[in-house]
C-alpha cells in the first residue's frame, strides 16, 4: 500500500476556484484527505515539502497527435509521454489524424497496446467520426466505444457533406458519444496560410477570414440543434465566433469549446518574415481575436485549452511558408506558455486549471482534473515565476517545431505525478 | 552613398535616401546604356547565377544584360526544368548552388517568401526578381525611376495603380515605395482583386476609373494575372474592359500631362487599350524596360560593393 503525502502546497483547486495552502495525502493511487495548513508532519510513506510551490491536478490535454501509426520518426508514444510528463500532462487524449487513420477497432487496439507499453501518462484515443477521415461513411462508433474510445473527430478536416454529418452525429446521439469537430468553412479557408488583413497582404499570403471560423461553427450548432448530439468545437479563435457560441449555449445545447494555447499566446504577426513554426490551422488571429478569446476562456465561455501538440519535421517547415505544414508541438510549453496569461493578468490561475483540467475530464466524464477525495492522485508540482529561456533542442519530443524556441517564459513543471507515482522530477 | 544591405528582398526594408541612392547610381547607368560602349566594370570577376522558378522573359533577360553590361560571369538556370522536377528543395538547391561560390544569386520563385527563405541558407548576394505575391522590388524601383526622370521629382505625385492588386507584387512593393516617398496613391480596381486589410494602407480606394483617375499625375495599370486566377474573381474579360480597362475616355480624368505606365507583359484590349500603350505621348512603357536594365546594374553594383566589404573583413 503506498502512500504519498504533500505538505506547504499551494493548492490549485480548479473544481472550487481556490487557491488555499495545506497538503495532500494520496493512497493506491487517489487522493485520500486533505490536510490543513500546519499539519503535523507524517511518518509513513513519502513525504513531499512543496516549499510552498504549486500543486495542481495534472493536466488533461484534449487534442494530442502522436504519430503512430505512420510516422513515428515525428512522434512515438514513448517520446510523447516523456514530453508530456516533463510539462505537466497526465492525461493525453490523443488524435486520430495519423496515416492510417484510427478509424477501426483493429487500428485502436494497436494504438492503445502502444500507448500503454510506451508511456508514463494516462493515454485516452480519440478516433476518426468518418472512416479515413474521408467525410463518406461512418466509423464503426459503437464497437469504438467499446474498444476505449473517449470521442470521435476528424480533426481539422471539416465534413462537407452535411448529410453525411447529421447521421453520424444523431447515430453518435444515440450512443451517447461526443463528436469533436473543426469549425470551418472549408470553401473559404481553401489554400489559406494566414488570416486575412493588412499582414497577410503585406506578405502575400493567400488568407481566410476569420468569418469561416463562424460560418463552420453556425452550421455545427444548426447540426447539433438537430440531433441533439453532444458536440465539441476543438479551436474557437476569433471574437466573432463566440456570440455564436453563447447563443448556443443559453439555448441549452449540450456544446463545450476549446481553444489552442498558441491562439491565446500569440498572434498574426509573430510569423513576421515568415516563420514557418508560427504556421498554425487555423492561422494565428489579429490581436483584438486573441484578447477575446482569453477573456472568453476566463468567463467560461471557452471550456477547453489543449495543446493542439503537432509533431512535423523540419523537412515539412523548412519550405517556403505555403507549402510548409502546419502545426507546432505543445505538450511541453503548455504550462509555461499558460503561464504567460496568468502573468499579464488575463486569467487566474484556478481558472486556467478549469480549462486545462477540470473541464476536459469533466466533458469526458474522468474522474481526473480535480482535487477532491476520490480523484486519482494526478498531480503537478510548479513554480509559475520560475523564468528560463526556451531551447527546443532540450524538448523530449522528437519533433521540435515549437514556436517558443528562444522566447523567454516563466513557469516550471517540478514534479509531475501519475496515479500517485511520479514520472517525472525535475532535477 | 548608402545602400547598407546584403540582398535586395524587398522595398519594405528600405529607407527613402537608399531608394534615392539606387535611383541616382541607376540614373548614371541610364546615361552608360545609351553609350555606343556599354561597358562597366564594377562586377568584373563575379558570379551571377539567374534563378528563375516562374516563367519569365523580360525580367531576366533584363537582369542578364545588367550583369554582362558591369562584367559580370551570368549563368542562367531554368529551374523548372531542373532538379526541382526530381523533388529537390528549395534549401538544398540553395546549398547546391552555394558550394558553386557566386557572388549574386537573382531569383524569381512562385511563393511568398521563398526568396527570403532561400537568402538565409547562402553566402552570397540575393536579389529579388518576384516572390509569389509579396515583393519585385527592381520593377517598383525602375517604375520610380521612370516617375522619377518623367515628373522631375518623386514626391507629392498623385499616383493612380489600377487592376488586379490582390495577386500583384509589383503592385506590394509601388505602394510600399511610392508611399516611402511620400506620394498619394490610389487604389482603383473590382473589390474582388483588392486584397485584405486595405483600408490599412494608407491609400484611397476606388471601384471607378473615372473617379480615381481624376487628376492623378500617373497612372500605373497592372497585368491582370489570368495565370493566378482561381476563376470567378471577375466576370469575363470583356466586362473588365469595358469597366476598368484603361482608353483615352477614362485617361482623360487625369492631369493632361499624366503618364501612363505598364510592368508589361500587356494584355492589349484587357486591361489597355492598345493605342494608348504605343501613345509616345502619353506611354512611358518602353522606358520602363529602359530603366530597368539601369536599375538592376545599380542594385547589382550596390550588393557588390557591400559584399567586397564584408568578404575584406577579417572572419
Amino acid at each position: 500500500m503506498s502512500k504519498l503525502t504533500f505538505l506547504n502546497a499551494r493548492l490549485v483547486d480548479p473544481e472550487k476556484d481556490e487557491i488555499v495552502i495545506g497538503g495532500l495525502v494520496a493512497e493506491d493511487g487517489r487522493i485520500t484527505r486533505h490536510l490543513p495548513k500546519d499539519a503535523p508532519r507524517l511518518t509513513s510513506g513519502r513525504v513531499i515539502d512543496c516549499g510552498m510551490k504549486y500543486l495542481a491536478p495534472g493536466l488533461v490535454d484534449l487534442g494530442v497527435k502522436v504519430c503512430e501509426p505512420g510516422e513515428r520518426h515525428k512522434e512515438s508514444y514513448r517520446s510523447a509521454g516523456l514530453a508530456a510528463a516533463a510539462g505537466g500532462v497526465t492525461t493525453m487524449i490523443t488524435r486520430p489524424d495519423t496515416d492510417p487513420a484510427i478509424d477501426s477497432p483493429e487500428t485502436l487496439e494497436f494504438v492503445a497496446r502502444r500507448a500503454s507499453e510506451a508511456t508514463p501518462v494516462n493515454v485516452l484515443p480519440m478516433t476518426a467520426l468518418t472512416k479515413g477521415r474521408q467525410g463518406r461513411e461512418m466509423t464503426e462508433i459503437g464497437f469504438l466505444m467499446d474498444a476505449g474510445a473517449v470521442a470521435f473527430t476528424d480533426c481539422d478536416r471539416v465534413i462537407t457533406d452535411t448529410k453525411v454529418f447529421s447521421r453520424a452525429l444523431t447515430y453518435a446521439a444515440g450512443l451517447g458519444a461526443l463528436v469533436v469537430a473543426h469549425p470551418q468553412e472549408p470553401g473559404l479557408s481553401k489554400g489559406a496560410a494566414a488570416t486575412s488583413g493588412k499582414f497577410a497582404s503585406l506578405r502575400g499570403l493567400p488568407a481566410v477570414s476569420p468569418m469561416a471560423e463562424r460560418m463552420g461553427l453556425d452550421r455545427d450548432i444548426a447540426l447539433v440543434e438537430m440531433t441533439g448530439a453532444r458536440y465539441h468545437a476543438d479551436q474557437i479563435t476569433c471574437a466573432r465566433a463566440l456570440p455564436a457560441l453563447a447563443r448556443a449555449k443559453a439555448n441549452g445545447l449540450d456544446l463545450t469549446a476549446g481553444t489552442s494555447i498558441h491562439h491565446l499566446t500569440l498572434n498574426a504577426l509573430d510569423v513576421a518574415d515568415y516563420r514557418t513554426f508560427f504556421k498554425l490551422k487555423p492561422p494565428l488571429r489579429d490581436e483584438q481575436d486573441r484578447l477575446a478569446v482569453a477573456e472568453a476562456v476566463k468567463s467560461g465561455l471557452i471550456d477547453v485549452i489543449s495543446s493542439m501538440h503537432t509533431p512535423q519535421d523540419e523537412e515539412s517547415k523548412r519550405l517556403p511558408f505555403e507549402e510548409a505544414a502546419s502545426g507546432a508541438v505543445a505538450l511541453e510549453t503548455l504550462l509555461p506558455a499558460a503561464m504567460r496569461l496568468y502573468h499579464a493578468d488575463l486569467i487566474p490561475l484556478p481558472t486556467l486549471w478549469r480549462a486545462m483540467s477540470f473541464n476536459p475530464a469533466k466533458r469526458l466524464g474522468l474522474a481526473c482534473g480535480r482535487l477532491s477525495v476520490g480523484a486519482p492522485a494526478d498531480l503537478v508540482l510548479f513554480d509559475p515565476d520560475a523564468p528560463f529561456l526556451m531551447d527546443r533542442s532540450t524538448l523530449r519530443s522528437k519533433s521540435q517545431n515549437t514556436p517558443f524556441d528562444g522566447a523567454r517564459m516563466q513557469g516550471k513543471v517540478l514534479s509531475t505525478f501519475v496515479g500517485g507515482t511520479c514520472v517525472y522530477e525535475r532535477n | 552613398m548608402s545602400f547598407p544591405h546584403r540582398h535586395l528582398l524587398g522595398i519594405e526594408a528600405l529607407r527613402p535616401e537608399e531608394i534615392a541612392s539606387v535611383l541616382d547610381l541607376a540614373d548614371r547607368y541610364a546615361a552608360l546604356n545609351r553609350q555606343p560602349d556599354k561597358h562597366g566594370h564594377a562586377l568584373a570577376g563575379l558570379t551571377q547565377i539567374n534563378m528563375f522558378f516562374e516563367n519569365s522573359t523580360r525580367t531576366q533577360a533584363s537582369f542578364e544584360i545588367a550583369g554582362k553590361r558591369l562584367g559580370a560571369d551570368v549563368m542562367n538556370m531554368a529551374m523548372q526544368a531542373s532538379s526541382v522536377k526530381k523533388g529537390e528543395t528549395l534549401i538544398d538547391t540553395a546549398l547546391t548552388l552555394n558550394a558553386m561560390h557566386p557572388d549574386l544569386l537573382v531569383v524569381r520563385h512562385p511563393q511568398s517568401g521563398a526568396v527570403d527563405l532561400l537568402a538565409q541558407k547562402v553566402n552570397c548576394a540575393v536579389l529579388n526578381a518576384g516572390d509569389g505575391r509579396h515583393e519585385h522590388p527592381t520593377q517598383a524601383l525602375l517604375d520610380a525611376l521612370t516617375i522619377r526622370r518623367a515628373k522631375g521629382r518623386l514626391h507629392r505625385l498623385s499616383i493612380a495603380i489600377c487592376g488586379d492588386i490582390a495577386h500583384s507584387r509589383v503592385a506590394r512593393s509601388n505602394i510600399l515605395l511610392l508611399g516611402k516617398m511620400e506620394n498619394r496613391l490610389r487604389l482603383i480596381g473590382p473589390p474582388t482583386l483588392l486584397p485584405s486589410g486595405i483600408a490599412e494602407f494608407g491609400v484611397e480606394v476606388f471601384e471607378n476609373m473615372a473617379e480615381g483617375l481624376k487628376d492623378v499625375d500617373v497612372v500605373m495599370m497592372l497585368r491582370l494575372q489570368k495565370e493566378r486566377m482561381d476563376g470567378g474573381f471577375i466576370p469575363s474579360e470583356r466586362e473588365y474592359y469595358h469597366r476598368f480597362g484603361l482608353d483615352a475616355e477614362k485617361l482623360s480624368h487625369a492631369k493632361p500631362d499624366a503618364i501612363v505606365m505598364h510592368p508589361g507583359p500587356m494584355n492589349r484590349g484587357v486591361e489597355i487599350d492598345g493605342t494608348l500603350a504605343d501613345d509616345i505621348n502619353r506611354s512611358v512603357i518602353q522606358d520602363q524596360v529602359e530603366m530597368g536594365v539601369a536599375v538592376r546594374m545599380a542594385a547589382m553594383d550596390l550588393l557588390a560593393q557591400n559584399l567586397k566589404l564584408t568578404r575584406a573583413e577579417p572572419a
